[in-house]
């Protein structure tokens, strides 16, 4: 299929000049798969969100995107993982506000409000997988160009 | 390799001077490096040009994330602290709506729906504007 031509791709995220690269690939993949303006800034935004994290906390890792089909749907998603610390309290750190690093701590939590489907897989000690996924509401009406 | 990749914009973010004002144009996806670097050199150029307001375009951006939008909310907070005020102008509607999503409202950052209107409020000083927009001109 033509559309997911370039879509599945693991990136490094080992600098900010990586944080670059996600998020141009991200943007260019979601422009792919047919999502609107919005829908593809927010996946952009929560994407340079969840690997900044990976950066800061997690010590970097990488990003594994994939092109997944729900019947007529296509989707992008976006795994972030790494080999840090982990996360200890889950709920707290998905909390707005709650942060470790210099960021607002909008990082998790933001993320999450960004994207359709959102999970997170952390173990202390071990690393953490925070898994988004976003759909492309098709078809992409005509106000949404504007 | 993956074809088609616009070259980020690396490297350093220009300050123009206009006057007592000072002008800076975000075009494309900034390193965070770049972004913390712009907030050291505006904050020098106040001091220097005795700069009165900063214009930040953000036009050309097409992220606003947690870490982009903390550099704008020092930068204005910087520059108050140096009797200049700040003004973000020309933010795309996509980017504004992730960022109320994302949580990150940022009131106290003033802004401008045009580079233009920008620089107008930043130099019509005397009183701060009303929201009904009637500047009455010279005091």
């Amino acid at each position: 299929m033509e559309t997911a031509a370039g879509v599945e791709v693991c990136l490094p995220i080992r600098s900010d000049m990586d944080l670059v690269w996600v998020r141009q690939h991200v943007r260019q993949a979601a422009g792919r798969l047919g999502f609107g303006l919005v829908d593809q800034t927010k996946l952009v935004t929560a994407a340079s969100e969840l690997a900044r994290n990976t950066l800061v906390h997690g010590g970097g890792g990488q990003m594994q995107a994939s092109h997944v089909v729900d019947g007529q749907v296509h989707g992008l998603r976006l795994a972030f993982s790494d080999e840090g610390p982990g996360i200890t309290d889950l709920e707290r750190a998905l909390s707005d506000g709650y942060t470790s690093g210099d960021g607002l701590g909008m990082g998790l939590g933001g993320a999450r409000r960004l994207v359709h489907e959102f999970a997170i897989d952390s173990t202390p000690g071990a690393g953490t997988t925070v898994t988004v996924t976003s759909w492309a509401t098709r078809p992409v009406r005509p106000y949404e160009g504007a | 390799m993956t074809d088609r990749l616009p070259t980020p914009g690396s490297g350093q973010v220009p300050v123009l001077r206009l006057g007592d004002v000072l002008l800076v144009t975000l075009q494309g996806d900034l390193y965070d490096s770049t972004a913390e670097q712009l907030q050291q050199d505006i904050g020098e150029a106040i001091a220097h040009h005795t700069a009165t307001g900063v214009v930040i375009d953000v036009s050309g951006v097409e992220i606003v994330d947690s870490f982009l939008g903390r550099v704008l909310a020092e930068i204005a907070a910087k520059a108050r602290l140096l009797a200049a005020q700040t003004v973000v102008a020309g933010m795309r509607p996509a980017v504004a709506i992730t960022m109320v999503e994302l949580g990150l409202t940022l009131p106290g950052l003033r802004t401008a729906l045009t580079a233009e209107d920008a620089l107008r409020l930043v130099t019509a000083r005397p009183t701060p504007p009303r929201p009904g927009g009637a500047q009455a001109g010279s005091r």
